[in-house]
């Protein structure tokens, strides 16, 4: 599905990801774990095709498709979905056109009905008719943000911590629906959390630890988080252990 | 009449001052007629684009240089409200004449001394007391002759208790070189009456236009004003004034403007706070684009312990030959006066057409989709119909221009 290999990134002339290699088969999620500043949401935007984020080597294959050099919107066509942490607040374009916008609906047609019930499971009914993010709290933006690609449909979903500033209802609705979409469509995610917490609800299959740019160890999501949480992300720099898959 | 004379040499405060013998004041004389559908067509189709319709309207009044065509008032709604021409109007009701250049000063500048010295007409919409109008009233004013100088004069009474729409739309057939059109309109909104009037504006490169417009509102009464400005013009100056004078009275002003090629526009908005307890808000939305210059005018005056007025001016620059100069004005002169105004004029932010590329669109499309969320005509508030007829020219407009 997607397979990163020695990705090197500048941003503004610095390099951000020193060497980053990953690979996410289909049907699974996988989860990434790291400090603030390590490089996680760069990586990210990097595989999401991000103008500003310069690969200056490696690659980037999807479906084992070249698509280092493409487009953001030719990737999202291609099937990458991401889910903003900070997304933009956009006046005079509500969540409603966004979600049709996604789903290659033409703008002027409704909601069918399973459309409209899987709006009302992200309790969003309420929010079709307004500014996308504008007011919105950090659970709705959350929930925008993942709604809109379960409207786009993306072979692999790119999550930038969704659960970080979300209350426990969010949390769980956000957990279960990602578990679900990938359960039922054998498509993948991959995660970006801090805490850790959306765990609870995911049947992640690996993660991995991102410190200073580089991938320091990786393994069974949950014995990794509780390395970290008893020894810090100091003990993954040194450790560098890579079970297998 | 000698004052106004003088006046005539009287450069307006603000835009190009124009040569009024550039214009010419001859044209074809038009004979009245019964129905809009009798208005010739390919006239009556440059009207479609200004929110002109033939069904849904309480009334219509039409006026193709200096010749009122057509004032009429629909058979449901007689007894709810008056139209007719202000030349009509005058003969009719001799009180009218306590109206007549009583809101907007005839010796202001030279195009508001050359409105009365040389009249060609307008309308006067009168809502009856105590009337709600469900459709909205209509007016259109052309200009087919070229090299034309158009001057109306118009009056607007909202009675006590009355609530009403008017769609109005100034435009000239797209041939015409060089034109000037001046239009004066008067605004009396009585006690508890509530008045919404939203002005289309479609004009071309050889066009200059010079509004003077006043309203005055009295108490607990609403006067809301919309302005869309869509297509290229020559010059244009406008600084329309709201005059909040009785208790509780309300004033909006929103406007949208979508500035193309050379056009060149100067366009304010005044709101006064006089009567206790008024509330005022002016909101804009300026494209810059081409070689276009705009400057976007406001100001609130607070003359009253207990008036409170808000200003959003919002401008988009999307070419580096354009300029959008915002310019935003405060005046309190009472303790207690809660004045604000909050202004912007940038770019699209990067970090929003990537978010919409993100999901799937190109650059272009996310650019066209920016901005027609940008020139959002929610702000006006408008009832459902009229507002889905309004998106509809913006979005032809701006799709066009991309």
């Amino acid at each position: 599905m997607l397979e990163v290999k020695d990705l090197h990134v500048r941003v503004e002339g610095k390099e951000i990801l020193k060497g980053v290699s990953l690979k996410i088969p289909k049907g699974e999620t996988h989860v990434m774990f790291g400090p603030n500043g390590s490089g996680k949401t760069t990586l990210m935007l990097a595989i999401a095709g991000f103008p500003g984020y310069d690969v200056t080597s490696g690659r980037i294959l999807l479906d084992k498709k070249d698509i280092t050099n493409l487009e953001i919107n030719e990737r999202a066509k291609l099937g990458l979905g991401i889910a903003f942490q900070n997304p933009p607040e956009i006046r005079g374009i509500k969540l409603g056109g966004m979600l049709k916008i996604c789903s290659g609906k033409n703008p002027k047609d409704g909601f069918n009905e399973s459309e409209m019930n899987l709006i009302r499971r992200f309790n969003l009914a309420d929010f079709l008719d307004r500014d996308v993010n504008l007011g919105f709290s950090g659970g709705e933006r959350k929930r925008a943000e993942l709604l809109q690609l379960m409207f786009q449909k993306p072979k692999l979903l790119l999550l930038d911590e969704p659960d970080s500033g979300v209350d426990i209802e969010s949390l769980k609705r956000i957990g279960e629906e990602i578990q679900s979409y990938v359960a039922k469509t054998r498509n993948s995610a991959f995660v970006i959390t801090h805490q850790g917490y959306i765990l609870d609800y995911l049947n992640a299959k690996r993660a991995c630890v991102m410190v200073d740019g580089q991938i320091h160890c990786s393994g069974r999501p949950k014995s990794i988080l509780e390395k970290i949480v008893k020894s810090g992300y100091r003990k993954c720099v040194k450790c560098r252990k890579f079970e297998k898959p | 009449m000698q004052e106004i004379r003088e006046a005539l040499n009287k450069k307006a405060k603000f835009g190009e001052d124009l040569d009024l013998r550039v214009y010419g004041r001859k044209a074809k004389k038009r004979s009245r007629v019964s129905e809009l559908s009798r208005i010739p067509h390919d006239i009556l189709k440059s009207a479609y684009e200004t929110g002109i319709r033939e069904k849904e309207r309480a009334g219509s009044f039409f006026q193709i240089d200096h010749s009122a065509m057509l004032s009429k008032v629909n058979e449901k709604f007689e007894g709810q409200v008056e139209v007719m021409t202000v030349k009509d109007a005058l003969k009719k009701y001799p009180w009218l004449r306590d109206y007549y250049w009583k809101a907007v000063d005839v010796t202001a500048d030279k195009y508001t001394a050359r409105a009365e010295l040389e009249f060609d007409d307008g309308y006067f919409f009168r809502i009856l007391k105590g009337a709600k109008v469900t459709f909205p009233l209509q007016s259109c004013l052309f200009i087919a002759q070229r090299n034309f100088n158009q001057n109306v004069h118009n009056i607007i009474i909202a009675e006590e208790n009355s609530k009403a729409q008017i769609i109005t739309g100034c435009t000239l057939h797209q041939g015409v070189e060089r034109a000037l059109h001046i239009g004066i309109s008067e605004f009396f909104i009585r006690k508890n009456a509530k008045l919404t009037f939203t002005m289309i504006h479609r004009w071309n490169d050889n066009a200059d236009v010079r509004p003077r417009t006043v309203a005055l509102v009295d108490d607990n009464a609403t006067f809301a004003s919309n302005y869309i400005l869509l297509n290229p013009v020559r010059s244009l100056q406008m600084y329309p004034a709201v005059f909040c004078n009785g208790k509780n009275s309300v004033a909006r002003l929103n406007s949208i403007i979508h500035a193309t090629r050379n056009t060149n526009v100067d366009i304010g908005s005044k709101i006064v706070l006089n009567g206790e307890n008024s509330r005022g808000e002016v909101v804009s939305r300026v494209i810059g684009r081409d070689s276009s210059g705009v400057i976007a005018r406001g100001m609130l005056e607070g003359n009253v312990k207990t008036g409170k007025a808000h200003l959003e001016c919002r401008g988009l620059l999307l070419s580096d030959n354009a300029y959008i100069h915002s310019i935003p004005e405060l005046i309190g002169r009472k303790e207690g006066v809660d004045l604000s105004h909050e202004a912007a004029v940038g770019k699209i932010a990067d970090k929003e057409i990537n978010y919409l590329r993100a999901r799937g669109l190109n650059e272009e499309e996310a650019t066209a989709l920016i901005v027609r969320g940008f020139l959002d005509v929610r702000i006006m508030g408008l009832p459902e119909k009229i507002e889905d007829e309004i998106r509809k020219l913006v979005d032809a407009t701006t799709k066009e221009a991309m």
